[in-house]
């Protein structure tokens, strides 16, 4: 993370196809073949707006079979996740020690 | 989505002492071993409440008076269980709307008469959005941004 260039992701979800290409794969992983079915543009015009979005950080992609499925990012909340397990470790850890310390407590 | 393999996360630890003890400190002493760097006030922080009642909050008051909830209290059964919301966003900020909340468990359990366990779970941290971290790194703190985060977490509610 950290590495998208400032705007990406601004940028990307500014344009209606766009968002309608982030609404579709908000309720499942789809191939471009599916994504130009859906949608009222070509499959090359999908596919140039899944470039964007995958550049932005939003999607991702993975092959499967001669297939390519796109899916929103999972990265964000695998992100979060890290940092609140950090933070809870942290807090745990620090919990320990006080409870164990009564003569240090504060009143 | 993989939300059930990734929106969960699960801490435990044994602490010696007895489970009513074990309770009391969590509860009246967070402010005194949660990481520094959960501070979203402007300023540093002179204590953290949490109020020990359903419907009470976790607030943090800055040392100008400020305030800031950051979880609201949602069952409060002592010794043995406090559950609470995470109103925070991934960005570090106030979340206001609940449906965009996750939520923390604690329960604590009886080892020994003087040994008991702590057990916590922070779950459903989906709800915080998926892609919004890679959303936001590109963006920062643009004005404009608000707008297309409220958007971006519209597209979702739209889908289920």
């Amino acid at each position: 993370m950290g590495t998208y260039q400032a705007a990406d992701g601004f940028d990307a979800l500014g344009d209606p196809t766009r968002r309608a290409i982030v609404a579709c794969l908000a309720e499942r992983p789809r191939a471009v073949g599916e994504l130009a079915d859906e949608l009222p543009i070509s499959r090359p015009a999908v596919s140039q707006h899944l470039r964007v979005l995958k550049d932005a950080g939003l999607v991702t992609d993975h092959a499967a079979g001669t297939r390519r499925f796109y899916r929103l990012n999972p990265a964000g909340v695998a992100a979060l996740r890290d940092q609140l397990e950090t933070f809870w470790s942290r807090a745990l850890n620090g919990y320990q020690d006080l409870i164990e310390q009564p003569d240090e407590e504060k009143s | 989505m993989t939300q059930a393999a990734t929106a969960v996360v699960r801490r435990q630890i044994i602490v010696e002492a007895p489970i009513e003890r074990a309770f009391t400190v969590f509860t009246e002493r967070f402010g005194d071993f949660k990481p520094p760097e959960h501070n979203l006030l402007g300023v540093a922080i002179a204590e953290t409440v949490f109020e020990p009642k359903v419907g009470g909050h976790i607030y943090d008051r800055g040392v100008d008076g400020s305030e800031c909830r950051w979880a609201r209290v949602l069952a409060f059964e002592p010794p043995d269980r406090v559950v609470f919301s995470w109103d925070i966003s991934p960005q570090w900020q106030i979340e206001t709307e609940p449906d965009n909340t996750s939520e923390v468990e604690v329960q604590f359990i009886v080892e020994t008469p003087q040994r008991t366990r702590v057990e916590l779970e922070h779950r459903h941290i989906d709800r915080h959005g998926p892609g919004w971290q890679a959303v936001s790194d590109g963006v920062g703190h643009d004005q404009g941004w608000p707008l297309y985060l409220n958007r971006y977490a519209a597209l979702f509610s739209e889908g289920s």
